[in-house]
């Protein structure tokens, strides 16, 4: 640049339906130039990046979420409507609209626009795709277009290098000529008005696109086969099957890697700083406690790679479809498929995917079910007792036995998830269900640049919530299991005369009906941090290191059988997980849910242990 | 309006191809006794394209009770279960001829 232009950053917001492209023209315009943060107060995502336009203006660009009308019914729809329209907190009203339509599909899209010319803002429409609609035969006179609606129409293309330079001109040229915004006379439209403005769409789609059919009509053939009954079923169990095999065999690697390098930056701080609290703290407490959480990035970002890059082919709708008449059934939304399956990873991540579910309730049922899923925290304490008490034997000459039992506690988890949503939409939130509507996108080849953003986008999201609600978590377990340090001369590990030992002791008795031993007691309060943190615990309570094996051994040789399927049965459904809580907390705005959630969680578990524990002694365990 | 070949959308099987003629309360009550959802289904249903005089097909049948449907609603695809296509009443193509295919006449 020659000379510096007073730095008065114009704010550019981009709207547009589901599926438009917009999340990629954003990209396109704003490449890494973008940060993700929440709204305050709500859990929608609010995406803000800038760039420069040819003419050297300095642009705030805001995405707003995906939206078919200014009348909001998610949280998503919402706030794109008061950020329109002038009345969110904390978001100054953007001076230009971005309408970005998908070319192939103009028509729901100019609905909008009309709908949108009676806010006040000045608006360029982006016909975005149009290499698409080129390729389809579809023609387009966006000069006519231009002069019906009044405003400057463009094509662009998000995924080409040059394919937003239209688009920049057009914002150039109107903000020379821009005025302040005008006050909104906008107002919901009744049904009526919705269904004027279509037949308006219609017949400018009518004047102003023409299409030459011919061109093989990829969507349809693929639909085919990936709707069909029965091989659709078939390939979406494949591809869950794939994506579970690479979240768990790649992440190993990174995973060893991470804690590993977590335990050596603890060992290195314990050796470095003279024994006491402050070392205890920042060696066990924080940094042992973070890792522990931390451990599970690697798997987060492979099933995030896998989720966005089906997202942006197409397929999860599809998936939504097929699985719909399923997770329905209990009162969930065909939506709701993909925050469970996020959960076999984490809860975390799945709580926080449940974002695309428009209903409150089916939103909330999603939430309050996802912890249920089984997700790979529970893995570490599922190996180390499956290994110490199943005979590693094959049932019928294939089937191996320890391997049946993981998978029974993986169906248990997910069945019990089922009954749970029913139980909650059925008596819970009596009645009233959402109509499940859905578009079914055209199938479009992934952008691997486009997804890698994504994934690196959610990675930080996970890497925020780990630094502040996970790690002021851990502080908290960290201090229960440390104060008051052991008396002189003590025999016993620390922890035994900590805070949490003496809960352990305490609650001990309670636990004695489900067969806990208070070594058991005690390890499960620092396992509140995290699931598998019980086990290191446990290591911890039998004063042996932290080898997994030596630990096998030692409950093999004292603990009855049924003690150790009592805590398997706690574990599938126990709400060992304060950061789960917390999550849920921060996504729902309020405790409530939350804890509802731990007493739900925390009955079952009781319950199931109990059942479990009482029939393992009765037959003999 | 005509009976002759107009169907609930959400009657219709594979292959139903029409025009929509009408939606949401124009189209009979769609059998809830939920008034909110009745308007809110109306709004969503009209917000993603069916309109009167719209053109839809059904393209697919979900594996279970051949539910939820997909439907081609002209250019654009969109998923939904059967007990909401119900509010949509749909004038089939191509006369008589064509009622095979085209699921059970309204009463
Ligand atoms: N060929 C082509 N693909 C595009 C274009 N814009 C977006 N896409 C693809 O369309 C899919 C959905 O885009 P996305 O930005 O996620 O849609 P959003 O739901 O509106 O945010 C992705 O696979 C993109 O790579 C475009 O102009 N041309």
């Amino acid at each position: 640049m020659l000379h510096e232009l007073p730095v008065r950053a114009f704010r550019v917001a981009l709207v547009g339906n589901p599926n438009c492209g917009k999340t990629a023209l954003f990209n396109a315009l704003t490449g890494s130039r973008q940060k993700v943060a929440n709204y305050p107060g709500v859990t929608v995502e609010r995406k803000e990046g800038s760039f420069v336009t040819p003419a050297g203006r300095h642009i705030m660009a805001i995405d707003l979420p995906g939206t078919y009308s200014l009348r909001a019914r998610s949280p998503d729809e919402a706030v794109a409507r008061d950020v329109i329209l002038g009345k969110a907190k904390s978001v100054e009203r953007p001076d230009l609209m971005v309408c970005v339509a998908d070319a192939t599909n103009l028509r729901l899209m100019l609905r909008l626009v009309l709908e949108l010319s009676g806010v006040g803002i000045p608006m360029i429409l982006a016909l975005n795709m149009s290499d698409i609609a080129e390729h389809r035969g579809i023609r387009i006179d966006v000069a006519g277009l231009a002069r019906e609606l009044g405003i400057p129409v463009v094509n662009a293309v998000a995924v080409t290098h040059d394919g937003t330079s239209a688009l920049l001109g057009a914002i150039d040229g109107m903000l020379d000529t821009i005025g302040p915004a005008q006050a909104s006379h906008w107002s919901e439209q009744s049904a009526d008005e919705v269904r004027d403005a279509h037949h308006a769409a219609d017949s400018m789609v009518a004047r102003f696109v023409s299409s030459s059919a011919g061109a093989t009509d990829w969507t349809s053939r693929i639909d085919a086969l990936l709707l069909h009954p029965a091989a659709g079923i078939a390939i979406l169990l494949a591809v869950l099957f794939l994506v579970f095999q690479a979240v768990f065999s790649w992440a190993s690697l990174p995973m060893d890697l991470i804690s590993g390098s977590f335990d050596a930056l603890a060992a290195a701080v314990r050796s470095v700083l003279p024994d006491g609290m402050l070392s205890s703290l920042i060696a066990d407490g924080i940094i042992t406690g973070v890792g522990s959480v931390l451990v599970f990035l690697p798997q987060i970002m492979i099933l995030f790679f896998f989720i966005i890059l089906l997202e942006d082919f197409g397929y999860m709708a599809r998936a939504a479809f097929l699985m719909d008449r399923i997770v329905g059934g209990v009162g969930l939304h065909g939506r709701s498929f993909i925050p469970l399956l996020s959960s076999f990873a984490c809860a975390i991540p799945g709580i926080m995917a449940t974002r695309v579910i428009e209903n409150r309730r089916q939103r909330l049922a999603t939430i309050m079910v996802a912890p249920l899923m089984t997700c790979s925290a529970r893995i570490p304490v599922y190996t180390l007792i499956i290994a110490a008490f199943v005979p590693q034997q094959k049932m019928a000459g294939f089937v191996d036995l320890q391997g049946l039992v993981m998978f029974s506690l993986y169906a248990a988890g997910i069945v019990s998830a089922f009954v749970v949503a029913f139980v909650f939409r059925r008596w819970v939130w009596r009645g009233k269900s959402e109509p499940f509507i859905m578009e079914l996108p055209g199938y479009k080849r992934p952008m691997l640049r486009s997804v890698l953003m994504g994934v690196l986008q959610r990675a930080f999201i996970f890497l925020r919530r780990a630094g502040t609600i996970i790690l002021s978590m851990m502080i908290v377990i960290w201090f229960l299991s440390t104060f008051p340090g052991a008396p002189e001369g003590a025999s016993d590990p620390a922890i035994n005369y900590s805070l949490a030992g003496m809960l352990g002791h305490a609650l001990q008795p309670l636990l004695a009906p489900i067969g806990f031993n208070w070594q058991i007691a005690v390890a499960l309060i620092p396992g509140f941090a995290a699931r598998e943190v019980a086990v290191g615990a446990l290591a911890t309570v039998y004063a042996i290191g932290g080898d997994a094996d030596s630990l096998g051994a030692v409950i093999a040789a004292q603990w009855p059988l049924a003690t150790a399927l009592s805590l398997l049965a706690w574990y599938v459904f126990a709400p060992q997980c304060v950061s789960t809580l917390g999550v849920v907390k921060r996504e729902t705005n309020s405790w409530r849910w939350p804890v509802l959630m731990f007493a739900y969680m925390l009955a079952l578990a009781y319950a199931a242990s109990f059942i479990v524990y009482q029939l393992a002694r009765y037959l003999g365990g | 309006m005509t009976t002759a070949n107009v169907v609930k959308l959400g009657h219709g099987r594979k292959g139903l191809s029409g025009t929509v003629v009408a939606v949401g309360a124009a189209a009979g009550s769609p059998g809830s006794s939920d008034i909110q959802f009745d308007v809110e289904l109306e709004r969503r249903l009209l917000e993603i394209g069916l309109v009167e005089g719209a053109h839809v097909e059904i393209l697919h049948e979900g594996f279970i009770g051949r539910d939820p449907i997909a439907i081609r609603v002209d250019s654009m695809r969109v998923a939904l279960r059967r007990r909401e296509a119900d509010a949509v009443l749909v004038q089939i193509d191509g006369g008589a001829g064509m009622r095979r295919q085209g699921g059970r006449d309204v009463a």
